[in-house]
């Protein structure tokens, strides 16, 4: 019932609806033959046979949640394009590197013409009349993928002129990156593929449906987003609102990494499956290493505030989680068992975002690099009794007033929900101070012991091995 | 110091057709530049500015930018070790030390022989495989310090070059488009109406 594909590593399959992995069990799943022989281009074809707005209001009626982090529903996306303005094009952000999340490199790997089918749905529902398919450079197999999906796909008639007969054209163009988390951003996105640096524009406009790539109006989605538009072409609204919540429909791609027996990535029921399914459930990832106790889970990729035990009922549902005090983000769960160095752990996270951040905003450019420097040397053991309060005074200069955290029943807190308010244009610095924050609030003693023993501690190992 | 060979002139002007601008294929000329020369040269940065129309400068400004881009010359190899949250969690500082006493460099140095090029990397979308690393960009999954070696070994006596091309290739496969079956891209300012399929009962 449960199995891992070798093709596919990381993934793990289950007894569970599937709409954007069905073909994973393929070891072809990447092929046009393969393809067109499970049901591949059907969604497609059932499109192009309505009127463009009727696949639109498909789109919004079943509220394809966007799987790229924000959760804003695609369809709604769709109509914040200004009326009459003309060309309107679209971007896919293939350029996944929130720490923690691994799914979108798999959809593009294991089934770059679905995306590609995703793409076409979506320029057809919504006028749009370029298609930039932009993969995170680092990702050599998943362009080689989608390369020759669509090489395949031009020259079988499903992408160009005229598809499949009709009067509707499109061009996808395989863009590719160059290393720099801060494109995942949909404005430095499109400011990358621009030709420029690839750092995030003022705002407002808040949407690049308004302003977008050259100025005009421009979608961006996420791939995961997009690759579910051929199932729900194909089975249509109720088939797919069957399956999940009313506010959360459909599945998710989640990741589960960290000290977990199983670490895998699953499609599961969006809004149901809860942390303790996915971290102890035997069809997931059965349970801690060692069995060792939880000590701190990232609910939501490398963004997002940290949860304990305490929160391991909340279901995979965006309203909760975040009244909860944290996001869903990326689909994306760290698991940190008991043996964890909570300060050593944060660092690794506070380091990522020190080192991704563009520079453009001032709070971000210095306090990041402030937050990185203070924790290192409070993690190697040379610390002063100012450091931990510094570290709050630098992250309130990012994101000023409360901050978000979880409830915590033995420290006797009580939760602060998501959002935040930022000083910042993106989300980059305030996520920097996201695990300095939970870490310190949870975990404060692990800091103090750190400071008050003065001693250097040469840190080799951020938890001990299993 | 090289300019871009014709052949990848040709293949430079493919890709800036693409475009509806032609600024928007620097970012995949530069690695078309690094492809050629293993990193990008002065002269080449030069070249792609006076095929896309931009100043050498603004060239620069974009490339260096973007980390996986070079500036001098790097190893055959260049090794990415990830130390994110989920690969550290896993060992991964462990797997770094070991790789800094095998190759005898510290992260971001390369070996004398031009072999390796060793870099702490952040998240490559691996984690539930952690520790993972990149070599040339191709992935190797749930390494220990023994597997490590092994994967060095092999790199060092050329048993992987089916797999991992010399730095520089990133995707082995490029897309083309034939000038018959595409669309083909079009100044934003030439386009004023709404697409003709949007105006249809349906389109097929």
């Amino acid at each position: 019932m449960t199995s891992t594909y070798s093709h596919a590593p990381g993934f793990i399959a289950g007894d569970r609806p599937k709409i954007v992995t069905s073909r994973f069990e393929h070891a072809d799943s990447h092929t046009l033959e393969r393809f067109v022989a499970t049901g591949g281009y059907l969604g497609l074809r059932a499109a192009l046979s309505r009127p463009a707005q009727s696949v639109h209001d498909d789109v919004k009626s079943a509220t394809v949640l966007g799987r790229g982090g924000a959760g804003f529903p695609a369809g709604v996306k769709w109509g914040l394009t200004p009326q009459g303005v003309w060309p309107r094009y679209l971007v896919v952000n293939g350029d996944e590197s929130e720490p923690g999340t691994y799914k979108d490199r798999l959809l593009m790997e294991r089934d770059p013409h679905q995306l590609i089918e995703g793409c076409l749905i979506a320029c057809y529902a919504a006028g749009l009349s370029h298609c930039f398919l932009y993969v995170r450079g680092e990702m050599a197999v998943a362009q080689e993928r989608i390369a020759e999906a669509l090489n395949e796909a031009y020259a079988a008639g499903y992408v160009g002129k005229n598809i499949l007969g009709s009067d509707f054209s499109l061009d996808i163009v395989l863009h590719w990156g160059a290393g720099a988390y801060v494109v995942g951003e949909e404005t430095a996105l499109i400011e990358s593929l621009e030709g420029n640096r690839g750092m995030p524009r003022l705002k407002p406009p808040y949407f690049p449906a308004a302003n977008g790539l050259y100025g005009q109006p421009t979608i961006v989605n996420n791939v995961e987003t997009l690759a579910n538009l051929p199932w729900l072409m194909t089975n249509g609204v109720d088939a797919y609102t069957a399956i999940g919540t009313k506010t959360s429909p459909g599945t998710r791609m989640v990741a589960v990494s960290g000290h977990v027996v199983r670490p895998g990535v699953f499609e599961i029921v969006n809004g149901t499956t809860t942390f303790r399914d996915l971290i102890y459930g035997e069809e997931f990832c059965g349970g801690i290493r060692g069995n060792n106790a939880l000590k701190a889970f990232v609910p939501g990729g490398g963004s997002a505030p940290w949860f304990t035990s305490d929160q391991l009922d909340l279901p995979f549902e965006a309203s909760q989680v975040g009244a909860a005090g944290s996001m869903l983000g990326s689909g994306a769960i760290i698991v940190m068992d008991e043996t964890t160095d909570i300060p050593a752990a944060a660092l690794t996270l506070t380091r990522f975002y020190a080192h991704e951040s563009c520079g453009k905003c001032t709070p971000c450019r210095e306090g990041v690099t402030w937050l990185e420097r203070i924790l290192s040397r409070v993690v190697d053991g040379k610390g002063t009794e100012t450091d931990l309060a510094q570290l709050i005074e630098v992250g309130e200069s990012i994101c000023p007033g409360d901050f978000p955290h979880a409830s915590n029943e033995a420290l006797g807190l009580s939760a602060v929900p998501f959002p935040y308010k930022m000083t910042t244009i993106c989300f980059v610095g305030p996520s920097a101070y996201v695990p300095v924050h939970s870490a310190l609030t949870l975990f404060r003693s692990e800091f103090e012991a750190r400071i008050t023993k003065r001693t250097m501690i040469n840190v080799t190992a951020v938890s001990v091995p299993a | 110091m090289s300019r871009l060979t014709d052949a990848h002139v040709t293949l430079a002007k493919e890709i800036i057709g693409r475009y509806p601008r032609p600024k928007s294929a620097l970012v995949p000329l530069l690695h078309l530049a690094q492809e050629q020369d293993g990193y990008i040269t002065r002269d080449a940065m030069v070249h792609i500015g006076q095929l896309v129309g931009v100043t050498s400068a603004e060239v620069y400004g974009t490339a260096t930018f973007y980390e996986m881009f070079k500036f001098e010359p790097v190893g055959k190899y260049v090794v990415n070790i990830c130390g994110t949250m989920s690969c550290a969690l896993m060992g991964s500082e462990e797997l770094m030390h070991h790789a800094e006493k095998r190759l005898g460099i510290k992260a971001g140095g390369t070996t004398a022989d031009g072999m390796f090029t060793l870099e702490h990397a952040e998240c490559q979308a691996a984690c539930t495989e952690a520790p993972c690393l990149q070599v040339n960009y191709r992935y190797r999954y749930r390494l220990t310090p023994a597997d490590l070696d092994q994967l060095i070994d092999d790199l060092s006596s050329e048993r992987l070059t089916h797999e991992i091309p010399p730095h520089g290739t990133v995707a082995k496969v490029r897309q083309h488009i034939p000038p018959h079956l595409g669309v083909g891209a079009v100044e934003p300012e030439l386009v004023t109406e709404s697409p003709v399929w949007l105006d249809s009962k349906a389109a097929l």
